[in-house]
């Protein structure tokens, strides 16, 4: 039986969750920074707490269309991480990594079975740059499965790890990240989100691995 | 036009005419609406999980098929609604992401939703009059307690009512 509630963190043991959404999204907006070749200026991460009706808030409203990339934790810690963009974003971003070999079309909500691919792998490359720092920081292992893609309401994507946390409490963790690149700079506040939902026992190994 | 009253996840709300429920961005949580076409009192409620014997943490009766729903109904009846008018339409329970190579538990949640609320409503003899349930997409629901309609609305779909 975990020993920590999501209710009753320390302030201590929350800034250390943030530390670690931010080390993780650092890293993974490197890596995605160096996909496409361009750079991306990343926001303060905000780790949240919140209720199940404020999750959507974050991304925008409900109805909202977004990119949803979810991955499975599986190993030491184990849980929930999801990536998300606009769909523009995504877009642009397939279309400056096939290098316009693959035609794009932007100004459809549609993703053809290729982009989607692409869209997945990307997110694949993203989340394993996430985890790894998070496993080199902490010691434990993050494995991941098969990322799986899809595109829809905000609200529909998060009831995923909404589920997921639902099981042990009213609650969920969320760590959001904004990030804008010059790729897609004509857009203004472009968005992308990370989403990192563990298990609650895993918060305990991750908080005692790193010795608070 | 009367008020349009959002129910949020793992929440709950009754209505009477000319108001509305609504519920944006379903995904694998289920949308149950109970509604007495007399009194027109109507309740929706927003479930995410199928059984609250199974969960630890189970305080929030919203959360679950089997308490919301009979929390719901209990609370319609309180406000005036006569049990044997009360008929039921239920939306939502996707399963949002698959696997290729077979499927796990958080995969299957939105049909367990399902299934928990049909069971429910069986149990509390409520008569199910239409549903748009499972699939792989998210969906937006409005219902209409003047009509008894519950609009459907889906990314890259035609809007439908039920």
């Amino acid at each position: 039986m975990s020993k920590i509630s999501l209710d009753d963190l320390s302030a201590m043991q929350f800034d250390v969750l943030k530390e670690l959404g931010n080390i993780g999204a650092g890293n993974a907006t490197t890596a995605l920074s160096q996909l496409i070749n361009a750079k991306i200026d990343i926001g303060v991460p905000q780790v949240k707490l919140l209720e199940f009706n404020q999750i959507p808030e974050v991304i925008g409203s409900e109805e909202k269309v977004m990119v949803g990339i979810m991955i499975m934790l599986t190993g030491d810690v184990s849980g929930i991480m999801m990536f998300m963009m606009e769909p523009e974003v995504a877009k642009e971003i397939v279309d400056t990594l096939m290098c316009g070999m693959c035609p794009v079309d932007k100004n459809s909500l549609e993703f053809s079975e290729m982009e989607q691919s692409a869209v997945t792998e990307i997110g694949n490359i993203i989340a394993g740059a996430y985890l790894r720092a998070l496993g080199e920081l902490t010691g434990l292992t993050f494995d991941i499965t098969v990322p799986m893609i899809q595109i829809d309401m905000v609200g529909a994507i998060l009831s995923v790890p909404a589920i997921e946390f639902g099981k042990i409490g009213d609650k969920v963790l969320i760590i959001e990240t904004a990030f804008d690149d010059e790729v897609v700079r004509s857009k203004n506040a472009v968005k992308g989100y990370y989403l990192l939902v563990p298990e609650v026992e895993s918060y305990e190994k991750m908080l005692s691995a790193l010795g608070v | 036009m009367g008020e349009l009253i959002k129910v949020g996840m793992a929440d709950m709300k009754i209505c009477n005419a000319p108001d509305s429920l609504t519920t944006l961005g379903l995904g694998s949580c289920v949308g149950t609406v109970l509604y007495d076409p007399v009194t027109k009192i109507s309740g929706m409620v927003h479930v995410m999980l199928p059984d609250s014997t199974k969960i630890r943490n189970n305080s929030n009766i919203a959360k679950f098929a089997d308490t919301g729903i009979w929390e719901l109904y209990d609370r319609m009846l309180r406000k005036g609604a006569v049990s044997a008018n009360i008929v039921s339409k239920i939306a939502g329970g996707a399963k949002m992401f698959s696997y290729s190579s077979g499927d796990n538990d958080l995969m299957n949640v939105g049909l367990k939703n399902v299934e928990a609320t049909k069971e429910m409503l069986e149990k509390l003899k409520i008569r199910l009059l239409a549903e748009d349930t499972g699939l792989n997409y998210g969906r937006t629901i409005v219902f209409d307690s003047n009509t008894g309609n519950l609009l459907i609305r889906a990314v890259g779909k035609s809007e439908k009512i039920i």
